[in-house]
């Protein structure tokens, strides 16, 4: 067997201190499985405990710790990381024909950095938890809580540089290490959506930092800046926070519309209707993403004039998206249509962020807002984002490149079956969310009155098959690591670079220094797909 | 009026209830309509366009100038017109209360408290007057609460160290639920109220049931006293403070040379910050009574230099 960056070192050391990019992704593959399981696991307690409108299986404060827990382990230490970390890792420089990224040891780096990140924030969690929410408003994080907010924050504190460090080797790595003849609009699609992700990750993720210093500040030495009683603001921290953590929905469904590109087109055997566009529609988002962060705060009692130049902002910022859409649409027109399990994923995602989307233009559009905010409303519609968006996106990346990343084939009648699965699923979970919103549940409600039982138990019914749908990958992609075909170097008749090199990649990616000479997704030119 | 035209649409029982309804339908309509034009594009394109099948591929375009400033034109004028209809009704929700009939709120750790001007309290429960506006002042004791009753589609926050306003109208006597909506500890999901809502003559007869010793203004007289406001706002003392009678609605010149309203939020902010805004021509010598008044006996003390309004200076 050919040497490979697999077959290059079998010692823990070769692992644990390696510089490859392709390593380090499986390292950040394997951390984020741990965690998403972890995640996954609080969100199933959260939703068994709502079957019944009384509190049956947890107690209150548990109850407040679980969807706390749940939601800092899946935005900072799933969501955020999963497609740039992984997939970003293990495919950008293969994409454009480098060796590695541009600073190989602080990628590095920045793994041990969300490591020691994720072991405070778990340490947090599991001698006592943190009962804040994952939005950690203050004066009820700084004064009130009898939780271990601050050892959670140092630990969201030491991942948040472990985002720096990779957007900026993202960055410097596509301005610097792109192969001859690779042009700026040569460049896959994938690869200008992580460049818009990167700069939010760089300039957005500072803004966190400061916002949980001043938080620990307020919270073991008493500096008044968030605590009214102390001469604080409680909404400053609002502003700074969602500052952040507006940008980081961006952070959290960029990669993932990189990822479809490279799918839709790839099984429409076509180039990508309106390469410019969608190359532009991403830095779009990216910039006008830093102008919305009030639309969390209409009720908030900021001032109406500060609240109708953010819902404006909302709007603007979903017209980039809707251009996207629009545009895969457009793809599917005259191709050559294959439905190959990444492309199931795909046409999944398409659906589930348009849902997302429009109800994103219900929570922008202001007096509907002040009745949805704070309800199941917002709950159903940021997992249609986050979950039914991000998430499918990474599932239908990982099976696009899953041969490229681990040299074996898997079974796509079982994947297919997984990708139906968790469409359902995911629908079956959620869509009754937005019915309890629009009644009028309030969100983060351990009980609550018995008229939303019918809608709740929907919810949890949905939920186990979507849990059934999640945990299928885990069987027959394991299986395939073991027992699965070997795979060629271009299973999918796929353009791109990392296709030209051989599944698995050599340990410096390309025998030689790949040039490129034809336009981005130049299908009339690829080669068949060898799985037909 | 021509909403009344439309089938199904129901008034509300809040000045604005059947407006925001309105504008929810108006808001599915619009969604419902993109995701079934997509929706069958996507299923026709992944019908006719399927591998194997023999249809004319040729001539298929990579871009076009006109589809993209098409759908980008119409999907920003779309934004637009439910931008403003959003607003236009968010400010109908949002407009500044009268003085008419004002209640006040204090949110805690896990409760609500509600007193009347009369002095009546109650906890958990607020009972109104039925079409008549009501001035809610609110307050938090301690973290972010937020005072969400959905049968009348209004919500607002209640952040501490201010107070927010908001004008509550009720046209159809009944109960309903008043829910906190910002998380705010161990017991958030049963910091639940009923708001009652009766005919006025009822709401009269509940008021005098009730039958409070003192009305809340008394019993802030009582506080201004105890806590020796009088000492120096009462009688010609030697220290220099102003006198507080015929105060309230009135602009107030301050020491930096801008004016104010004196409504409740400049009276609490006088109390706990008193150093923040100086009337002109006094000095800055007052103490600060923060930490030493809860919430419940600031609008006590509220409703008490409110009751002078009408006395002269």
């Amino acid at each position: 067997m050919s040497n490979n960056y697999l077959t290059d070192g079998y010692t823990l050391r070769s692992w644990f201190f390696t510089i490859d990019h392709k390593r380090i992704a499986i390292l950040y593959f394997a951390s984020l499985i741990f965690l998403f399981l972890i995640g996954g696991a609080a969100a199933t307690m959260i939703r068994i405990e709502l079957v019944t409108p009384q509190a049956d299986l947890v107690s209150s404060d548990t109850y407040n710790r679980l969807f706390t827990m749940h939601g800092i382990i899946m935005v900072w230490f799933f969501l955020i990381p999963s497609i740039p970390n992984t997939l970003g890792n293990f495919i950008v420089p293969l994409m454009i024909g480098a060796r590695d990224l541009a600073f190989p040891r602080l990628n590095l780096a920045s793994w041990y950095l969300f490591m020691l990140g994720a072991a405070i924030t778990l340490y947090a969690i599991f001698m006592g938890g943190i009962d804040t929410g994952w939005t950690l408003y203050t004066p009820f994080s700084t004064l009130y809580s009898n939780s271990y907010v601050a050892v959670a924050a140092a630990g969201i504190f030491v991942a948040g540089f472990s985002s720096i460090l990779t957007g900026l080797n993202f960055i410097v790595t596509i301005h610097k290490l792109r192969a001859p003849g690779l042009t700026w609009y040569k460049l896959p699609l994938f690869i200008w959506s992580l460049y818009a992700t990167s700069i939010i990750l760089v300039l957005a993720t500072p803004v966190l930092a400061i916002t949980l210093v001043l938080l620990a500040a307020e919270r073991i030495f008493g500096v008044g800046v968030f605590d009214p009683r102390i001469g604080g603001d409680p909404l400053l921290f609002q502003h700074l926070f969602w500052f952040y953590s507006h940008p980081a929905v961006y952070i959290m469904i960029l990669p993932g519309m990189g990822v479809v590109n490279e799918l839709i087109t790839c099984y429409s055997r076509k180039k990508i209707f309106g390469y410019k566009f969608v190359a532009w529609a991403s830095l779009a988002i990216a910039a006008a993403g830093f102008l919305v962060w009030g639309h969390h705060m209409f009720v908030s009692g900021q001032s109406l004039i500060a609240s109708l130049v953010f819902s404006f902002m909302s709007f603007v910022v979903a017209v980039p998206s809707a251009i996207k859409v629009f545009n895969w649409t457009a793809t599917l027109h005259k191709g050559t249509l294959r439905f190959d399990a990444p492309m199931l994923y795909a046409l999944g995602f398409i659906g589930l962020f348009t849902m997302g989307g429009l109800t994103g233009l219900f929570l922008a559009c202001l007096a509907f807002d002040v009745y949805a905010t704070d309800t199941y409303f917002v709950v159903a519609h940021f997992h249609y984002i986050m979950v039914g968006g991000m998430v499918t996106a990474y599932f239908g990346g990982l099976h696009y490149w899953w041969p490229k990343i681990t040299g074996r084939m898997y079974s796509d009648y079982w994947a297919r079956a997984a990708a139906i699965l968790i469409f359902l699923g995911f629908n079956l979970t959620f869509f009754p969310q937005f019915i309890l919103g629009v009644e009028g549940m309030p969100r983060r409600y351990h009980v609550y009155p018995p008229e939303f039982q019918v809608w709740n138990a929907l919810s949890s019914g949905g939920a186990t098959i979507l849990a059934a749908a999640y945990l299928l990958p885990v069987f027959y992609l394991g299986y395939s690591l073991f027992f699965g075909a070997r795979a060629p170097a271009n299973p999918w008749g796929a353009t791109g670079l990392e296709w030209q090199t051989s599944s698995p990649p050599p340990k410096l990616n390309f025998d030689k220094q790949p040039v490129v000479t034809s336009p981005p997704y130049d299908y009339e030119h690829a080669p068949e797909p060898q799985n037909a | 009026m021509w909403r009344e035209w439309i089938p199904f649409w129901h008034v509300g029982i809040s000045p604005y209830g059947g407006d925001v309804d309105l504008l929810f339908v108006g808001l599915v309509i619009v969604s419902g309509l993109v995701l079934a034009l997509l929706f069958s594009l996507l299923l026709y394109f992944c019908i006719r366009y399927r591998a194997g099948k023999d249809v004319d591929r040729r001539n298929h375009e990579e871009k076009s100038w006109r589809l993209e400033v098409g759908w980008t034109s119409a999907s920003m004028l779309a934004f637009l017109g439910l931008f403003i209809w959003g607003a236009a009704v968010f400010l109908k929700i949002y407009q500044t209360p009268g003085d008419d009939l004002t209640v006040f709120v204090v949110a805690q750790q896990w409760m609500w408290k509600v007193q009347h001007a009369g002095g009546q309290a109650e906890i958990n429960a607020l009972h109104v007057p039925i079409n008549r506006p009501i001035k809610l002042v609110m307050a938090s004791q301690d973290v972010i609460h937020s005072f969400f009753i959905p049968a009348l589609r209004l919500k607002h926050d209640v952040v501490p160290g201010r107070y927010q306003d908001i004008e509550l109208q009720i046209s159809r006597p009944g109960h309903y639920h008043l829910f906190c909506a910002e998380y705010c500890g161990t017991d958030h999901s049963r910091m639940l109220g009923e708001i009652v809502a009766m005919e006025p003559a009822d709401y009269t007869t509940w008021l005098t049931e009730q039958g409070p010793s003192n009305s809340l203004a008394q019993e802030g007289e009582v506080l201004f006293r105890t806590l020796g406001c009088s000492g120096c706002h009462e009688g010609s003392q030697a220290v220099h403070a102003p006198s507080l009678a015929g105060l309230y609605g009135k602009p107030v010149p301050l020491s930096d040379g801008s004016v104010v309203t004196a409504n409740e939020k400049y009276i609490r902010d006088s109390i706990l910050l008193p150093r923040s805004q100086i009337a002109a021509g006094y000095q800055p010598i007052m103490p600060s009574f923060e930490g030493r008044v809860s919430e419940a006996q600031l609008l006590q003390l509220v409703a008490y230099i409110k009751s002078l309004a009408d006395r002269g200076p």
